[in-house]
C-alpha cells in the first residue's frame, strides 16, 4: 500500500480516485485517502462540498439513488467494499444520522437488537440480553435506561436517542462508525456527551464523523480532511492541520472567511 | 381626527367580524343538520324493531309481516342472512384488496415520479371515479358468467373489492410518504434487507395511516347496494358457500322498499347498517388521531 497517497500507514479504509456524480453533477471529486483505524476522523467543508455523499459511499448508501454514479475503489482491510454484498458491508460499518431516528414501534430493547432481529438471525435470549447491554453500556445509556428497556426508544430526550441510535448501530461490533453531523440537533449537554462518547468508543471503534462544527473537529478528531466543492483539499492530523493549514482555502475555512 | 377615525375602523371591523361569525356558524349548521335529521330519523322509526332477534333470526315472509301487522304487532324475524352476508362479502372483499392495494401502494411510493408509477397512480385514480354500478357490471361479465356460473358472494366481493382498491393504494401511498426517510435509511444502514425494512419497519411505524385508509375503504363498501344487486342477487337463506346468491343488508333493505308490508324493516335495517358504518368510520378517525 502506497503510504505517501493515501497519507496514512496500514489504513483499515483506503479511498482511491473515488469521484461520486449525481447525473452530471460531480459531488466527490478524485478523493484519494486511507483512514486510520481507531482514530476519529472529521470531515469538514462548507455546505454542499461533498461529506455526506462521500460518507454515504463508505457504506453504500448512495446506491438508493438511481442517478448516483461512482468510479474508483474503496477497500476495507483490503477488501473491495464495492465487490461485497451490501449487506455484509452495512454490518462492517455502522451509520449515525443527523437527526436522532430511533424506530417509533420498537422498545429501546428492540431498537439496540433490530439489527439481528430484522434480519431473522436467531438467538437465545441470554444473547441477546448481553448485545443490548453491552451496546448501552458502550454508549453510557444503559445506567439510564437499564429499568425501562420496554419503554419506546422515542420517549428518551433528544440526546438520549442519539446514544441509542448509536447503540444501534453498535450492535453488530462494527469496525467503523460513520456519523453524519450526529450532533447538529442536540443542545451542548447533550453535544459534549456525545463527544465524549465517541472519544472513548475510538479504542474499539474507527469513527469518521461529518462536522460543521470546526472547534467539535479541534476537541475530538485525530485526523481531518477539509473538503471544498468536491475536492479533497487537504489532509492531515487535525493538531497540523488548525495550526498550520497547507493550503490556502482550509486555512480562509477555518478562520471562518467563508463556510 | 386620527384617534375618531381608528374608532371607526375598529368598529366596521368588529361588525365584519360578526357578520364573518354568523356565516360560519350558519353554514356549519347547513353541513351538520342532515347527518342529525338522519340519525335521528332512523331511530324514531327504526328503534322498536331492533331486538336481538332482528341480529340473530332470518328475514320474514311477506305473508308472516302482513299478519303480523294485522295483529299490530312487530314484524317477526330479523336480517341476520344480510348481517352474514355483509360480513362474508366485506371481508373477502378486504382480503382480496388489501394485498394487493398495499403492494402497489408500495410500488408506487417507492417509484416517485416514474413513468409506469404515474400511470398506475392515475388508473387507480380513475378507477376511484367509475359510478359502482359500473364494477357491479364488470363482476357479473367476469365472475359471475365464467367463475361461479351464477349470482354468487364472490361476484359481490369481486366488485367491493375493486371499489376498495384505489382508496387503499392511495392511502397507503400516502402514509409512507410521511414517514421520515431516514428511518427507513437508518433500517438499510443496519444490512436489513428491503423487505424486512419494509414490513418490520415501514408498515409499523405507518400503521395506523393504513388502518385508517383500510376502515375508510370498508365503511365506504359496506353500503354499496348496486354492484351486489349485479353480482350477489340476495338470498333469503343463510348463506356462507361464496359461489351461491348471498344477502347484505343493503340488498335488504332494497328488498324491503319493495314490499309494502315489510315498511318497518326498512328503518331498522338501516339504522343498524348506519351504526355499522358509524363504527367503523369512527374507529378510522381514531387509528387517525393515534397516528401522531
Ligand atoms: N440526491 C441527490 N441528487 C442530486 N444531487 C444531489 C443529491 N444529493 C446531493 N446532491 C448534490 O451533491 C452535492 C454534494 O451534496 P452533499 O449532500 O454531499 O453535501 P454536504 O457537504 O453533505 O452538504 P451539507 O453540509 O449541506 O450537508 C451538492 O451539490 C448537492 O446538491
Ligand atoms: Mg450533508
Amino acid at each position: 500500500m502506497n503510504t505517501n497517497i493515501l497519507q496514512v500507514k496500514d489504513p483499515i479504509l483506503a479511498i482511491e480516485n473515488l469521484s461520486v456524480a449525481y447525473d452530471k453533477n460531480v459531488a466527490v471529486k478524485d478523493v484519494t485517502v486511507g483512514i486510520k483505524k481507531n482514530t476519529v476522523t472529521a470531515i469538514m467543508g462548507p455546505s454542499g462540498c461533498g461529506k455526506s455523499t462521500l460518507l454515504r459511499v463508505l457504506n453504500r448508501m448512495h446506491e438508493l439513488y438511481e442517478n448516483i454514479h461512482t468510479t474508483g475503489s474503496v477497500t476495507l482491510n483490503g477488501e473491495d467494499i464495492f465487490k461485497m454484498s451490501a449487506i455484509k458491508l452495512r454490518r462492517k460499518t455502522g451509520m449515525v444520522f443527523q437527526r436522532p431516528n430511533p424506530f417509533p414501534t420498537m422498545s429501546i430493547y428492540d431498537n439496540v437488537i433490530a439489527g439481528y432481529k430484522l434480519n431473522g438471525i436467531n438467538q437465545k435470549k441470554q444473547e441477546r440480553d448481553e448485545i443490548v447491554e453491552r451496546s448501552l453500556r458502550d454508549v453510557a445509556l444503559w445506567d439510564e435506561v437499564k429499568d425501562s428497556l420496554t419503554k419506546k426508544g422515542t420517549f428518551l430526550s433528544g440526546g438520549q436517542q442519539q446514544r441509542l441510535c448509536i447503540a444501534r448501530a453498535l450492535a453488530f461490533n462494527p469496525e467503523i462508525i460513520l456519523l453524519d453531523e450526529p450532533t447538529s440537533a442536540l443542545d451542548p449537554v447533550a453535544t459534549s456527551k456525545i463527544e465524549d462518547l465517541l472519544i472513548t468508543l475510538k479504542e474499539h471503534y474507527t469513527i469518521i464523523m461529518v462536522t460543521h462544527n470546526m472547534s467539535q473537529a479541534a476537541r475530538i478528531s485525530d485526523y481531518s480532511l477539509f473538503m471544498y466543492l468536491g475536492e479533497l483539499v487537504e489532509y492531515g492530523k487535525t493538531k497540523n492541520m488548525f495550526t498550520n493549514p497547507q493550503d490556502r482555502r482550509t486555512e480562509e475555512y477555518l478562520t471562518g472567511k467563508f463556510g | 381626527m386620527k384617534a375618531i377615525n381608528e374608532t371607526e375602523n375598529i368598529n366596521s371591523r368588529i361588525r365584519k367580524d360578526r357578520v364573518f361569525l354568523g356565516l360560519v356558524v350558519l353554514f356549519s349548521v347547513i353541513t351538520v343538520s342532515p347527518i342529525i335529521l338522519i340519525i335521528s330519523k332512523l331511530i324514531e322509526k327504526g328503534y322498536k324493531q331492533l331486538s336481538f332477534g332482528f341480529l340473530v333470526e332470518k328475514t320474514p315472509d311477506t305473508m308472516e309481516a302482513m299478519t303480523a301487522i294485522a295483529n299490530n304487532e312487530l314484524i317477526p324475524g330479523g336480517i341476520v342472512n344480510g348481517i352474514l352476508g355483509t360480513l362474508l362479502m366485506v371481508a373477502m372483499a378486504a382480503v382480496i384488496a388489501i394485498p394487493i392495494a398495499i403492494i402497489t401502494g408500495v410500488y408506487l411510493y417507492e417509484n416517485q415520479g416514474k413513468w409506469l408509477a404515474n400511470i398506475t397512480r392515475n388508473v387507480s385514480d380513475i378507477l376511484q371515479g367509475v359510478p359502482s354500478i359500473v364494477l357491479g357490471l364488470i363482476s357479473y361479465l367476469w365472475v359471475v358468467k365464467y367463475v361461479t356460473n351464477g349470482f354468487s358472494a364472490l361476484a359481490g366481493s369481486v366488485s367491493l373489492a375493486i371499489m376498495m382498491l384505489p382508496m387503499i393504494v392511495r392511502s397507503t401511498e400516502e402514509t409512507l410518504k410521511m414517514i421520515p426517510q431516514t428511518l427507513k435509511e437508518a433500517g438499510l444502514a443496519l444490512g436489513i434487507p428491503y423487505w424486512r425494512v419494509l414490513t418490520g419497519i415501514l408498515i409499523p411505524t405507518g400503521f395506523s395511516g393504513l388502518m385508517t385508509g383500510i376502515l375508510l375503504a370498508v365503511s365506504r363498501v359496506i353500503g354499496e347496494t348496486a354492484p351486489l344487486m349485479l353480482t350477489a342477487l340476495g338470498s333469503r337463506a343463510i348463506n356462507m358457500n361464496i359461489s351461491k346468491p348471498t344477502s347484505a343488508i343493503p340488498l335488504l333493505i332494497w328488498e324491503f322498499y319493495n314490499d309494502p308490508n315489510m315498511v318497518d324493516m326498512i328503518w331498522s335495517s338501516s339504522l343498524l347498517l348506519m351504526i355499522i358504518v358509524l363504527a367503523f368510520n369512527l374507529t378510522a378517525k381514531q387509528f387517525a388521531a393515534n397516528r401522531k
